[in-house]
Formats: C-alpha cells, structure tokens, sequence
C-alpha cells in the first residue's frame, strides 16, 4: 500500500461516521490528502477540519422524538414559571396560540380570563371532567335513549353518549390525526376537546397516538421545524431558514437518517436549484409528460448501425455491442469528439434567429429548447438510479475484490464512497438543468455552464471507472480516489458559485423567483 | 357499530318523511338503508328552474361519525359539482373536516338546494366554471339553462 493510501484510510477511519461525510455536510474530510498536490484552489476551501460555512450550506439540526419532547417541555415550563399556571394549562395555551409564545404572553396579561376561555381552559377547569347518567337522555348521535346511559359533555353542555363521544374523539385521532384542534361533536360548536377529556373517554392506544401527535403539530407550528420526509423516520429538522428567503438560498439539510433533503420545500434535495424553481419545473414536466416520456424511453438505437441498445448503467458513455460504435447517450453524438472536446453536450445552443421568426417555429423551438434540458435533467435522473443499482452491486464488488486482491474491508471503502459520490452528484447536475432552463443568459451565466460542463465531465469519467468489472477495478484504486475527490470539489466549485450568485442575485431568471 | 348507525339513519328518514323539504323528495328506500335516491328541482329564479336532479346519497357504514356522500346522477353546470360521469360534491359539512356527528342529512340537502339557488365560487370544482360565474354571469346562466333543459327532464 502506498503511503498515499493509508493516508486516505486514516482519515477515512478517524471518520467514523462515514455515511456524514459522504454528505458533504461535514466538509471534505476524508480525501484530500489525496488531491493536494494538484489542486490548490481546492485546497484552500476544504483544507481545515472544520472549515468555514460554505455559502451553499446552512445551519441545522436533527431532533429525535425525544428532542422534540422535552423542546416543548422547556418551553410550557418557562411559561408556566411566567404564568405562574400548571404545565398541564400552559400546554394548551402555547398550543392554542400555534407555540408564539411572546404573543400569548402579552395577551394574557391584558385579560387572563378571555384567554383561559378561549383556550377551553374556563373557570372550573380544575374539577375533573367525569361520565354521568342523566335521566331520560337521548343520544344525538346514536340515537340511543337507554336508561342508565353512561353521558359526557364538556362545559358547553352537548351532552352525548359516552360511547359516541368515545367513537367520535378516537376516529379524530386515529383516523384523521387531529389532536390539539379537535371540536365539540355538536355543530357549531367550537370549543376545543380539552386532554382530560380525551383521557377520560379514549382507549389507551388512541391517548398514546393523541400524545404523538401533539408533539408533531410542535413541529408543525413551528417555523424553524420539519419532519424528515423520509417514510417511517422520526426525526425532525431545526434550520433558521424561513420561507420568504428562499429565493436567496437552497437550504439541503441532512437528517440523522441520512436523508437529504430541502427544508424549504421538504423533496429531495434540489441545490442548485431555489425551491420556487423546483415546483415550476416539476409542474411543467409534469404537463408535458407525453413528450418527456418519449424522451426518456430507456432505450435507444445506436447511430451507426440502428440496433437496439439498453442502458444498464450510469455512465453515458456507450458502446454499442454490435457494431462496438462508441457514442454518448446525451447527445447520440460520437464519444471520441468528446474525447479531445471533452463534454460539449451540456449546453444548448439556441437556434437562430430566422426560424423563430414565424410562430410555428417559435413553439418548436421553445419545445425544442425545453426538451434540450429535460433531456439532460431526465438523463442523469435515470443515471442516478442505476447508480443507485450499482450501489447495491458495490458491496458484492468489494466481497469479490477482498477475495480476489487480499484487499482488507477496509481497503476496499473507495468503492463505496465513489458510488455515494456519484449519486450525489448526479442529482445536483439533474438540477442544474432546471436551473439553466429558467436562467437568462448573460456573461455571469458562462462560469455556471463551464462548471456544470466541468462537473459532468468528472461524472461521466468516474461512473466509466466504476462499472470496470472487479479484476480491473483493484488496479485502478488510486484513479478512482482521486477521480471521486476531484469529482466532489467540483460539485463544491459549482454549488458556491451557484448559492453566492443567488445570495447576491447575480442570477436573472426568465421566471419569478 | 353500522346496528347504531342504521338506528340513526331510520329516525333521519322517518324525520325527513314527516317533514318533507321544499324540492327535495326523496324516494322511498328499497333494501339499502345507506343508499338514498334523491330529486331536487331546481329553484325558481335560478337558471336550474324547471329542472329535475336527480341525486344519489350514500352514507358510510360509519355514519354519522363521517359525512354522507353526495353527488348528481343528473348532468348539472355548476362550479361546485364535477363535470365528469361521478357528478361529486365535496364542500361545506361533506368535508370529513368540517362534518360533525350531530349533523344531519336534512342539512347536507338544504345546502345542496342552496347552491343551485346561490353557487360557491370559491370553494369550486370546476374552476373554469367557477370563473365563468364569476366573470361571465350571463353567459353562464346562458351555459346552465340549456343545459337544464337538455339533461335535467
Ligand atoms: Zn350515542
Ligand atoms: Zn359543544
Ligand atoms: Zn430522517
Ligand atoms: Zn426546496
């Protein structure tokens, strides 16, 4: 092994959460050691073990359940203290003023009562709310009017059956996942049932589940809160991030899960591209899904010899098995001019003046133009995907590498982060075509397309790396390290120039942001 | 849990039978307590006059703890019932929402006898007709009556 590698590996082991740094998150950490001596620039941003914020990453913070829990607990208990009310009451008012708790604060030194009635926290809170049976009752729900009837209502007296009321608050909760709003069951009625109440009257999953979920309308009040999205996950997000900044910042943040994602807009992550664009251009994908399905039909004809050709993995770079014609998939041209030109398929070149003089053309070429980068942003989805097969393919990859060069489990942790880098990459390029699609060409527009250029080149040639069958893949260990921190200081390059142009709005788009 | 809904059910139709409504008859229930075969005609001064909706009401086994199911099997112009072979409403009480279990059907039919005498725009189905109304009254009124006459015999 070379010293150069157990540089690498050290790195990589004093990390051990490598899966947070493969996020980025947390900074080139564990390959530059390997790159220094050919890129300074890059150097000079990624150098430190704690470098400086980057303009396109943001402050966050992932909350368990439990974090969340006892957020809210500090909070009812700093205005209980205030209040100088039980935490129980405090509860329902800082839910019933949405978590402001300066706002409720005020107010309720102007008039504590109006506040307490509001809340359905009415001068006899305090005595415990119990069944009764009230001589001859009926029902308004079930109709029932059986003597001995077990009854239930809060203070504005609708009074129902306790079965009902029962039946009532459980589909609330279990169903439809209401908890801190939940009504009276009589029409027009809106006094809020109170926790005693629901205590009182539900099963003990159903309080469980109601427990829940007051702790996720916190999240849900408050603005610098978010679930995760990922399904099953429990985590939330803390981010400062507010929504009328998001056309000046793409705020990616990094669940305990390891899922990324937006926290303006709660998809996947999407940088470079600012969330209002995000929506616009699903929507218009969306719209003309017809076309992008054409364009996106996994299979295509060689150029040369019009066979069939299947892609099955993530690079572009095609052979065709027949008449072995090498090609790119992007632009069908042939892959040796991309050889000496390197990746000239990133762009597009708008078509002069004189076609689009007529209207005709002009929608044709509009189509024309949106299908250029549709085409691009379809691409490296669907590259990602694959990818992402490949991904699972890795660790067969390394098992069989282990075997077959002596390699430690260890030794072999490059495949792993080449993959995850390649992923990470692909989505950021598929957004950079949404965002080329809205943004006005002017000369700040260049650098952004040379660096997606760059990028794709990386992309391109260590997604080629990638797919060599295992025997090759142990020689070209050192390439691919290299390759995939070059390839990440890339993605680095373009998303500072990207987030700074935005910060500053240097970008004009053709759009409202 | 349906033995206390079909109770409630029973005393609603009983109810409802007793005290007829203006314009809504409702036709006599065969086996299906949950299904209600309903007519409305449609109120004067309203470009509905003179026709006859039918409608078709389903109650969830779950009633009243959900809301009933209203919808025109009757071809109707009208912002806030879709355009489409289901003839679906989903406003006001109907939303699952906003329904509570001490609502009752007499109500959902009041509001549906309502919205041909007075359509809600802002909570449309039909966007397009909604604007229509909106901004095109007369042409809309034009649009609603032809297509009473035509489909509402
Ligand atoms: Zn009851
Ligand atoms: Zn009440
Ligand atoms: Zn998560
Ligand atoms: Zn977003």
């Amino acid at each position: 092994m070379s010293s150069d590698d157990e540089d690498f590996m050290s790195d990589t082991l004093s990390d051990d959460e490598y899966d947070n740094d493969s996020m980025g998150m947390l900074g080139e950490t564990a390959d530059e050691s390997e790159y220094e001596e050919e890129n300074d620039q890059f150097l000079e941003d990624t150098k430190f073990d704690k470098p400086q914020k980057k303009a396109y990453e943001v402050d966050f913070r992932a909350l368990s359940a439990n974090d969340v829990k006892s957020e809210q607990d500090k909070q009812i208990n700093e205005v209980s203290s205030i209040l100088g009310r039980s935490s129980e009451q405090c509860a329902i008012l800082l839910r019933h003023f949405k978590w402001q708790k300066e706002r409720l604060i005020e107010i309720y030194m102007d008039g504590p009562e109006q506040v307490l009635e509001e809340s359905g926290l009415g001068q006899d809170y305090n005595i415990s709310p119990r069944l009764e049976k009230v001589a001859g009752f009926e029902c308004g729900i079930c109709c029932d009017d059986e003597p001995g009837l077990d009854t239930y209502s809060m203070k504005c007296d609708h009074r129902y059956c306790a079965s009902c009321y029962r039946q009532y608050l459980e589909s609330k909760i279990k169903e439809e996942g209401e908890a801190a709003r939940i009504q009276c069951p009589s029409e027009g009625c809106a006094r809020i049932v109170d926790s005693k109440t629901i205590k009182l009257l539900v099963s003990s999953d159903a309080w469980y589940r109601y427990e829940e979920l007051l702790n996720r309308t916190y999240v849900d009040d408050k603005q610098n809160l978010r679930w995760c999205p990922a399904p099953e996950c429990e985590y939330a997000v803390d981010c400062p991030i507010r929504q009328n900044e998001l056309h000046k910042v793409v705020p990616t943040v990094v669940c305990n899960c390891s899922h990324r994602f937006c926290f303006g807009c709660g998809l996947h992550d999407h940088q470079p591209c600012p969330c209002s664009l995000v929506k616009k251009w699903l929507k218009k994908c969306e719209d003309d899904s017809e076309t992008a399905n054409w364009i996106s039909a996994h299979t295509k004809e060689c150029p040369k010899c019009v066979s069939t050709i299947e892609k099955n993995g993530g690079c572009n770079h095609m052979t065709c098995r027949k008449c072995k014609h090498e090609f790119c998939w992007v632009c069908m041209g042939p892959w040796n001019e991309h050889g000496t030109s390197w990746y000239n398929c990133n762009r597009y070149e708008e078509k002069s003046g004189s076609e689009a003089r007529d209207n005709q053309a002009k929608s044709r070429a509009s189509l024309e133009r949106y299908l250029h980068y549709y085409n691009r942003y379809a691409n490296h989805d669907h590259s990602a995907k694959l990818d992402k097969d490949l991904y699972s393919k890795t660790e067969k990859k390394m098992t069989m590498l282990q075997s077959t060069s002596g390699m430690s489990w260890i030794e072999v942790q490059y495949l792993n982060q080449a993959s995850a880098v390649l992923q990470e990459c692909r989505q950021t390029l598929k957004w950079t075509y949404a965002f080329a699609f809205y943004l006005e060409r002017n000369n700040n527009t260049y650098i952004f397309e040379d660096n997606q250029k760059d990028l794709e080149m990386a992309v391109e040639q260590l997604s080629e790396l990638f797919e060599k069958p295992p025997d090759q893949l142990a020689q070209s260990k050192k390439e691919m390290m290299d390759k995939t921190a070059y390839v990440k200081s890339r993605r680095g390059i373009l998303l500072e120039d990207t987030a700074v142009g935005l910060k500053n709005e240097r970008w004009s788009f053709t759009v409202d942001v | 849990m349906s033995g206390s809904a079909l109770k409630r059910i029973t005393r609603e139709f009983a109810e409802i039978s007793a005290n007829p409504l203006e314009g809504v008859v409702i036709f006599p229930i065969d086996a299906d307590m949950f299904k209600w075969n309903i007519e409305l005609t449609g109120p004067k001064d309203s470009p509905y006059e003179g026709g006859r909706f039918r409608l078709n009401l389903t109650l969830p086994e779950t009633y009243p703890f959900k809301p009933p199911v209203l919808s025109f099997a009757t071809k109707i112009y009208h912002p806030n019932v879709s355009n489409d072979d289901k003839g679906s409403m989903c406003l006001g009480i109907l939303r699952s929402d906003a329904w509570k279990p001490s609502c009752k059907i007499v109500a959902v039919l009041e509001m549906a006898r309502g919205l041909l005498l007075e359509p809600n725009p802002e909570d449309a189905v039909e966007n397009s007709i909604a604007m229509e109304y909106k901004n095109n009254r007369a042409n809309f009124d034009r649009i609603a009556r032809e297509w009473t006459r035509s489909y509402a015999k």
